[in-house]
């Protein structure tokens, strides 16, 4: 044994957790439905407001949102990033824009890739259309 | 009428991207510590300690509180925590301010802290959440989209967020607690530095630090007692929306509004930018500045721009911001919020060295946190109210 060991101070110690979800009543409607190929949303049994993707209730009327809308697949940019940045929790490939858009009759706007056009070419106001990938390819659990 | 109270100590840690000389409960000690020697005070005299800091999953310490109840002195004493996101270092402040103008306890130790090298705050913001794809990559990813709808609204030049980040940077070379101090910072080299989250630049952003914050707040009975300078609390207010809801303005939350106007009305401040004398707000990007001068009602809606163009929030400005150096120099993301809250009382203690206003009686302490949903603030006074 060495006798001049250095003293451990810090110590790397990974923890990993595995979780089942349930998506639950409200999601599994809207996952179902992008197996379909369809964009479902709901609106607010209150104020009208359309949410997508759904989540049960209306934060601002505090009710629920029992109203299933479909929605176009078609939608506006309200605002946009492009990601140069690793992150171990993200699979895209590096530089992608992430762009939020307002679908059409939505209240709320959604996540989504801009892959189709060069970045520069992205801009808040653009007119986009959801582009899907291959019917066999479609798991709406993102597993 | 609520009791008077005032910050009586402030402690605060020298910044730093990995202080391994130090476990966790050493940096929050080391702050406690410095706290009370400047409050004159002993463990003994505090009588209940809050604390604060952000996710537990930045460092995977769940429940932090409980071990460090020993390094606070905490032991036999009523001990808190308080989580509000990034906001956290405010509303921890305004919960040990609350126990003493609540006239529950006469002096409470406040300390907020992280240990960024202990943890991955990117990864534990961009978590993998079911049924849905990763894209929004850290704090980053989620607020630079919100800086471009604020450059697409105001129409501000596209330099702003550069001459925030300069400003900032050149004032924490007047700060010895300053993580960041680049003597040589020039506008060019923060232009040139990569695009990270575009619009935001590798020198528009914070640093991920590790180090704590403390202040000990008195009643009216033992500031006085003291005879040392004090920073009388005008005014506390929070507020809070969801993340998410149709119709939400991300980019000018209504959260903040509504609280900073409050916050005025209970500080009996009419007019922010003639009254309050300096302001710490929490900037962790820079284009955050134009933006909360607008949410603080300092400047008009879409112009809060034109207050870092003319210069206005400079050291030397007519409404000096982040004299400190701010977040963008500085981030143990719990302590953040306190820092804000700790530099405004310094300012009116007149402690704050090299980056004292002069004169400075009235000053404004910020913080916000999650989606730009959490406000905390402060208004800070030479005079009680």
């Amino acid at each position: 044994m060495s006798e001049e060991q250095e003293p451990v101070t810090r110590i790397i110690t990974p923890v990993k957790v595995d979780y089942e979800y349930t998506p639950g009543v409200t999601s599994e409607r809207f996952l179902l439905g992008l197996k379909q190929g369809k964009l479902l949303g709901a609106a607010c049994d209150e104020c009208g407001r359309v949410y997508i993707p759904p989540r049960g209730a209306c934060p601002r009327c505090a009710v629920p949102t029992s109203k299933i809308r479909e929605l176009a697949h078609k939608g506006t940019i309200i605002t946009l990033t492009i990601v140069r940045v690793p992150s171990d929790n993200i699979d895209v490939e590096l530089p992608y824009c992430a762009a939020s858009i307002l679908l059409d009759g939505a209240d709320i706007s959604m996540t989504g890739l801009i892959q189709e056009c060069p970045f520069e070419e992205v801009r808040i106001g653009m007119r986009v259309e959801a582009v899907w990938k291959p019917e066999a390819e479609w798991d709406p659990a993102h597993r | 009428m609520a009791e008077h109270a005032a910050v009586v100590g402030i402690g605060q840690t020298k910044y730093d991207a990995k202080r391994l000389d130090v476990s966790q409960p050493g940096l929050v000690r080391e702050a406690a510590i410095r706290a009370l020697e400047d409050a004159g005070l002993e463990w003994k005299d505090i009588d209940a300690v809050v604390i604060g800091k952000a996710p537990d999953m930045f460092e995977g310490v769940m429940m932090p509180e409980l071990f460090l109840a020993e390094a606070l002195g905490g032991v036999g004493k009523p001990m808190l925590r308080v989580h509000t996101a990034g906001s956290v270092g405010g509303s921890t402040a305004i919960v040990a301010a609350s126990l003493v103008q609540a006239g529950i306890h006469e002096r409470v130790l406040t300390v907020s802290y992280e240990k960024q090298s202990e943890s991955n705050a990117m990864w534990a913001l961009s978590i993998k959440m079911p049924f849905a794809v990763a894209m929004v990559a850290g704090a980053g990813g989620f607020f630079a989209p919100l800086i471009r709808g604020y450059m697409q609204r105001s129409g501000a030049p596209e330099d702003t967020g550069i001459r925030v980040a300069l400003k900032d940077r050149q004032n924490a070379l007047k700060n010895q607690y300053a993580h960041l101090q680049m003597p040589d910072i020039s506008f060019d080299m923060i232009a040139n530095s990569p695009m990270l989250w575009d619009p935001i630049r590798y020198l528009e952003t914070c640093p991920s630090s590790d180090g704590a914050c403390a202040m000990v707040i008195a009643d009216a009975k033992h500031t006085k007692a003291s005879g040392r300078p004090a920073a009388w609390i005008h005014a506390t207010n929070m507020k809070t929306e969801p993340t998410l809801f149709a119709g939400r303005d991300q980019v000018m939350p209504q959260a903040g509004l509504d609280c900073s106007a409050e916050l005025y009305k209970k500080a009996g401040i009419q007019n922010p930018r003639a009254e309050i004398d300096c302001a710490e707000i929490y900037v962790p990007f820079s284009w955050f500045e134009p933006m909360w001068m607008e949410n603080l009602h300092f400047a008009p809606i879409n112009e809060g721009w034109k207050m870092t163009y003319e210069g206005a929030t400079a050291i030397d400005g007519d409404m000096p911001v982040n004299m400190s150096g701010g977040v963008l120099s500085s981030n143990a993301i719990g302590a953040s919020g306190m820092i804000r809250f700790a530099e405004a009382a310094m300012q009116v203690r007149g402690q704050a060295g090299e980056h004292q206003i002069e004169g400075a009686k009235k000053a404004l302490g910020h913080a916000y946190g999650g989606g730009s949903q959490y406000f905390s603030m402060w208004i800070v006074g030479d005079q009680p109210l």
